[in-house]
């Protein structure tokens, strides 16, 4: 990094979708406006008001099919006047897209033509039936391969490298790590107040997971609960150089330094050489731990994208704190979970917390900075000394596109 | 290939209405699933939706396509397999679309009768009017060359009786939905003595391939389900006529109806069941049914009424219409008083009523909990035990009640409706959503 950069004055909204009492899905709900809204002025509140603001970006996959809108970046002057004729656009990497929002702020302050952005991800998924929103969410894959893919088409790719893991390293143990890493998902998201599953009362989640098989109506190797949901939400946070943290006068106690980033992108038209591996995830993240100068072993926690628990397992190998066919070990040995040796997915992650695909970059940067700064609430964990790093891993598509953030306590 | 053959030329007759619209639907997605199959491409099916009215036909199409768009988001994992084939649909709602379409596409919208006259299957749904039916089963058999088989889906009229007036020689049977047929599970199949085999064969492929649960029911008036329904409909109205020699009449609709429901844990009051049906309609079943029976199965009450115009059914929308109580948001907040001939609001009865039926006892569920619960028959069994002990009105009638039940649904098996108690206890859990049969031990 040629310059310091941080992040700070997080925030999220909820993760709206089946699970949440407010949700209804014969009712009308707020739509994309709203989201940006909430999230852009909690946010620019806690940055000192927009005047300290030198441009926004917004991260978003597919509101252009979901709610009919493309042109997000001139929402900004909606969220607040004061950003009127300030530079703001959109990004998209798919469910990477909140991680190039991230990307796109931390390039800006590091070019110096900018000192603090606003940073936003927003996704509105409930305005169509899942049949529907699976269409839209294949845009993540080539279209190329849309007829010969399954109905679910993310759910369908991410089943066949469950096959495969289940051929390769045993089903039964693979099933009891994705129904541990559901388990946890649940536990975690019941300590943060704005998760999906905030309110989810089942007395055994790994047993229920243990118990379903994958059902004909879905896909052959997963089930509801190895998957994520759908959601509505939007988070956002501030990108600020020290200029940038003066000028607003926020207090570093209340910051998380960037240490590093990894972006790496593959062939949309390629299918994985090793469907048992994340090999694009594990290249993003070999440059994101370069970059910050650390290895594996320096990291206390980990966001990371278990849009199925099959990612979220992968990932763990990815990244390398397990050997390839071990990520289930590391699970079921309690590695991952909030009091493991490196607690995972803090807030629920994807299954727990939601998955509105667009934020899910930003929310990722969100949880880490309240981690890393002693805000989670009753989601607190404890970050030892010795390991003073957290990592977020924000994925497009099935591996095609990765952003790793590093991120470690402003001095 | 017997069954695919008869299936590519099909009439519904009173294909707009209530029960004929659910039959023309469910048919029509059968059929268009047939040409599907690659070996069937080069086939034609024609499915002739005959109705009186061309303004219900208008409207019949519409909720074919809602429907057909339900089933097929529902299905969506099948569907892309059998449109694998073509390249032009590639996204779920593409594949979606194009099945509504083929599935709309073998259907052909008619006010003619005639357009049956080439048909190889007949499903009739027309009203439950003996004389109606034998007329148009006549006309159409008279004129169709291929001695077409005959689907009548009367829930009361013996089919041998028709047999004999249309000269059929066993060509009909009685297939008999159950309201809304694209919901409900259930089947009854009635065949007559003389109903060919192979009409029954064809019968239980086509029952199976629509994912229905079959119960048989023999030819007698009323079959199982109205066997039982009408005879605890007359009951409710006796214990209403009872109760109401010392109280008010809608205080004793409020008590029997709150009695039905509540304490018998079923999914709805008596009379609410009776409006959910339609006077009329009920009416004109016993009017069928009682020649047939050496019991009187005849209310003066229900002849009151209808001719008073108070008929229950549903409109259009599937909201109910007013009856013996009229309803406010699909809740019955008044009864009907047949002598003030007009609503008595319930607000006026409810509290005193009330105290005189006593509390439910602490193990009552509500049916909408009991009929998913996964300890039923404990629970049943608990729940009963302490109204037996209760020993309060509503206690007492409860019991006479669900007694009585169990003598009508005992009698059907006696006189040889039902083959046994299951299927009674089938028809009336699957048919009338009841959480337990009404023969059971409960009320021992």
């Amino acid at each position: 990094m040629r310059k310091k950069v941080y992040i700070t004055a997080g925030y999220n909204t909820i993760s709206l979708g089946s699970g949440r009492k407010e949700f209804n899905p014969k009712k009308s709900r707020p739509g994309l406006e709203h989201y940006l809204s909430e999230a852009g002025q909690a946010t620019i509140a806690k940055l000192g008001g927009a005047e300290n603001i030198d441009e926004s970006v917004v991260g978003n996959f597919m509101a252009s099919r979901y709610n009919k809108q493309g042109h997000l970046g001139s929402f900004a002057p909606m969220i607040d006047p004061k950003l009127t004729y300030k530079p703001s656009h959109r990004v998209e990497a798919a469910c990477a897209s909140g991680g190039m929002a991230l990307m796109s702020g931390f390039k800006s302050v590091l070019a110096d033509t900018a000192d603090t952005v606003l940073a936003m991800g927003v996704e509105v998924q409930n305005t169509v039936k899942a049949v529907y929103g699976a269409d839209i969410l294949a845009g993540a894959g080539w279209f190329k391969k849309r007829k010969q893919g399954h109905a679910h088409f993310f759910p369908g790719q991410f089943s066949d490298r469950a096959g495969a893991y289940y051929e390769k390293f045993g089903r039964e143990k693979a099933r009891k790590a994705f129904a541990r890493w559901y388990k946890n998902a649940i536990e975690n998201a019941r300590l943060c107040p704005t998760a999906q599953e905030y309110e989810n009362t089942h007395p055994d989640p790994e047993g229920l997971a243990l118990a379903t098989e994958p059902h004909p109506k879905f896909v052959p190797n997963l089930t509801v609960f190895d998957s994520s949901k759908v959601s509505d939400g939007a988070s956002a946070i501030g990108i600020l150089s020290e200029e940038g943290l003066q000028r607003a006068g926020i207090d570093k106690s209340l910051a998380v330094e960037v240490a590093g980033f990894g972006h790496a992108v593959d062939d949309l038209t390629q299918d994985p050489a090793d469907p048992t591996k994340l090999q694009t995830m594990k290249a993003a993240i070999g440059k994101a731990l370069k970059m910050a100068g650390i290895t594996k072993d320096d990291i206390a926690t980990v966001e990371t994208h278990d849009c199925f628990s099959v990612a979220g397992i992968l990932s763990i190998e990815a990244l390398g704190l397990a050997e390839h066919g071990k990520g289930t070990d590391y699970v079921l040995d309690g590695h991952t979970a909030r009091d493991g040796k490196v607690p995972y997915n803090t807030t629920g992650g994807l299954i727990g917390w939601g998955h509105p695909t667009g934020a899910t970059g930003v929310h990722m940067a969100v949880t880490i900075w309240e981690q890393l700064t002693g805000n989670a609430g009753k989601a607190q964990i404890n970050i030892p000394a010795d390991r003073p790093y957290g990592m977020s891993v924000n994925m497009g598509g099935d591996d095609k596109t990765v952003m790793v953030v590093i991120y470690k306590k402003a001095e | 290939m017997e069954y695919e053959n008869r299936l590519q030329n099909v009439a519904v007759l009173g294909a707009a209405g209530k029960m004929g619209s659910g039959i023309l639907l469910l048919t029509a997605v059968e059929m268009a699933n047939l040409k599907l199959k690659p070996e069937n491409k080069d086939k034609t099916f024609s499915l002739h939706a005959v109705d009186v009215s061309n303004k219900a036909l208008e409207g019949l199409i519409a909720y074919v396509r809602k429907q057909v768009t339900k089933i097929a988001e529902k299905s969506i994992v099948d569907l892309r397999k059998a449109y694998e084939g073509n390249e032009m649909l590639i996204e779920n709602s593409d594949i979606i679309d194009q099945y509504v379409d083929d599935v709309v596409a073998v259907i052909r919208p008619t006010t003619r009768m005639e357009s049956a006259y080439d048909a190889l299957l007949v499903f009739e749904a027309v009203n439950e009017n003996p004389d109606l039916k034998v007329k148009l089963l006549s006309l159409i058999d008279e004129n169709n060359p291929n001695e077409p088989w005959y689907f009548t889906n009367t829930s009361s009229v013996p089919i041998h009786s028709l047999d004999e007036r249309t000269n059929l020689n066993g060509r009909i049977i009685g297939f008999h939905f159950y309201n809304p047929p694209a919901v409900q599970k259930l089947v009854e199949l009635i065949p007559s003595e003389n109903t060919r085999k192979e009409v029954q064969d064809f019968a239980l492929k086509y029952a199976k391939a629509l994912k229905k649960i079959v119960v048989p029911s023999n030819d007698i008036a009323g079959f199982i389900g109205n066997g039982h329904f009408m005879r605890d409909a007359l009951f409710g109205i006796q214990e209403v006529e009872r109760l109401s020699e010392h109280k008010s009449f809608v205080g004793s609709v409020y008590t029997i109806n709150k009695v039905t429901q509540d304490f018998l844990v079923r999914p709805m009051g008596i009379f609410q069941l009776i409006d959910y049906v339609g006077i009329d309609v009920v009416r004109y079943i016993l009017q069928v049914m009682n020649p047939h029976f050496d019991e009187n199965l005849h209310s003066p009450l229900l002849d009151k009424l209808y001719d008073m115009g108070v008929k229950g059914g549903q409109n259009s929308d599937g909201s109910q219409k007013d009856g013996f109580l009229k309803y406010e948001k699909g809740k019955a907040v008044a009864a009907f008083d047949p002598e003030k001939k007009e609503y008595v609001s319930f607000d006026s009865v409810a509290g005193e009523e009330d105290r005189k039926l006593g509390d439910l006892p602490a193990s009552w569920m509500p049916w909408k909990k009991a009929v998913r619960s996964k300890s039923k028959d404990k629970d049943f069994k608990t729940y009963f035990n302490h109204l037996k002990r209760a020993n309060t009105t509503g206690s007492e009638l409860a019991l006479r009640y669900g007694r009585k039940s169990r003598d009508i649904a005992k009698q059907l098996v006696s006189q040889g409706v039902a083959h046994n108690d299951e299927d009674v206890n089938t028809v009336l859990m699957t048919g009338f959503f009841h959480a337990y049969g009404p023969i059971n031990e409960y009320f021992e």
